[in-house]
């Protein structure tokens, strides 16, 4: 019995892992579709509970309902198995696909597009910080925080500092926590004065 | 010893990748080019293919950094090392520490660092964007046809967006700039 759930949870996170490109929330519909709709293996409010721990923790969205609904379903070995099984096909797909990417590049019309390709992946970063800029609360300390961080994250790779973008996280955590502990909340203040 | 630097890399891209599928790709830029793997032309390529293959961007990045530096046994050790963090903590949320998420401190925290990652994410994409338009080699002067080629994609999703009420999905948008880039580069 214990096998067989293992062994389903496997199959179907693998299922998912392979059928869903770009990644994130573009999964959760398949997840909710299998694994709540179909095989029942959590409710739909677990599902809406887990989308919002996601939000908090580090990782793909869809990783972490892996994660979540295999140690639902069948505890830590449930959890291995579902977290596997989402990540082993792309690992695979991308392992195959890096034995010859650099032959076909070598083919100048590929080069060519991959060039291309560069602008494009630009504009996509760019257009998701956009999208998540119009969509965050619109409040001094978030915008505050956001500013200063996107003015010190293009000094930090302009000027080549030595200063990583995870240094800013924490340093922006270390900000929040300190307004937060002095009620401070609607203070304006300044992004970027450690370091 | 390449192993130990690939996992200590993604172990820390993998603690700190928030802020979904873009959120990753400034950590692993930052790691990779510190270790100098591969370049950031190269990475730039990865970013294209891992957004048109399955799997969360972050997993397919690892697996093919790793997979450039030490074949097959460095992609799987790079793959763990990004996905291991996540994988215990929501292991610990949902088993252990259920109210942990909710922790007053810990929500403070994260306030703090969901701003901070859409501004490390722009700031990323606009420097990705103008140092795409500028060309380093034989010497550093600005690229006509990468300019052309912004502006005409910037023109094409924006159309998209105006005409469908959407945003131009990804896959279609890498798509259109590779055959523009295969023709626009041919001259």
């Amino acid at each position: 019995m214990k096998i067989n759930i293992l062994t389903e949870l496997f199959l179907i996170f693998a299922k998912i892992g392979f059928f869903t490109f770009g990644g994130g929330y573009a999964m959760l519909s398949m997840i909710e579709d299998h694994c709540v709709e179909r095989k029942h293996w959590i409710t739909h409010n677990e599902m809406m509970d887990i989308t919002v721990i996601a939000e908090s923790t580090p990782g793909p969205i869809a990783i972490n309902c892996a994660t979540f609904t295999g140690y639902k379903k069948a505890g830590f070995p449930g959890a291995l198995s579902a977290t596997i099984g989402i990540v082993l096909p792309s690992f695979l797909v991308i392992w195959l696909i890096s034995m010859f990417l650099d032959q076909f590049l070598e083919l100048t019309i590929i080069a060519n597009a991959f060039r291309g390709i560069k602008i494009a992946v630009g504009l996509l970063i760019a257009d998701a910080a956009l999208t998540m800029i119009s969509k965050m609360p619109k409040k001094p300390l978030p915008l505050a925080i956001m500013t200063a961080s996107f003015l010190l994250m293009l000094m930090i790779n302009v000027f080549a500092w030595n200063f990583s973008s995870i240094s800013l996280m924490l340093l922006a955590a270390a900000v929040s926590v300190t307004v937060f502990l002095t009620k401070g909340s609607g203070k304006p203040k300044e992004g970027g004065t450690g370091k | 010893m390449i192993f130990l630097e690939l996992i200590l890399g993604f172990l820390k891209v993998g603690c700190f990748a928030f802020g979904g599928a873009y959120g990753a790709i400034p950590l692993i830029r930052d790691v990779v080019l510190s270790y100098g793997w591969i370049d950031d032309e190269m990475l730039t390529y990865m970013i294209a293919v891992s957004e048109s293959t399955p799997g969360p961007i972050m997993v397919n990045l690892a697996s093919y950094i790793g997979s450039s530096q030490a074949g097959f046994p460095g992609a799987a050790a790079a793959t763990l090392a990004v996905v291991l963090p996540s994988f215990l903590i929501i292991l610990l949320v949902t088993a252990v520490l259920k109210n942990l998420i909710k922790n007053k401190y810990v929500q403070a925290a994260l306030r703090g660092m969901k701003p901070c990652v859409i501004g490390i994410i722009a700031a990323t994409g606009l420097e990705m964007i103008l140092g795409n338009c500028l060309e380093t080699s034989p010497v550093t002067a600005v690229s006509p046809q990468a300019i052309l080629l912004t502006v005409l994609l910037i023109a094409i999703m924006t159309g998209y967006r105006f005409l469908r009420k959407k945003k131009l999905p990804s896959i279609p948008l890498i798509l259109i700039s590779a055959c523009l880039g295969a023709v626009i580069y041919a001259f």
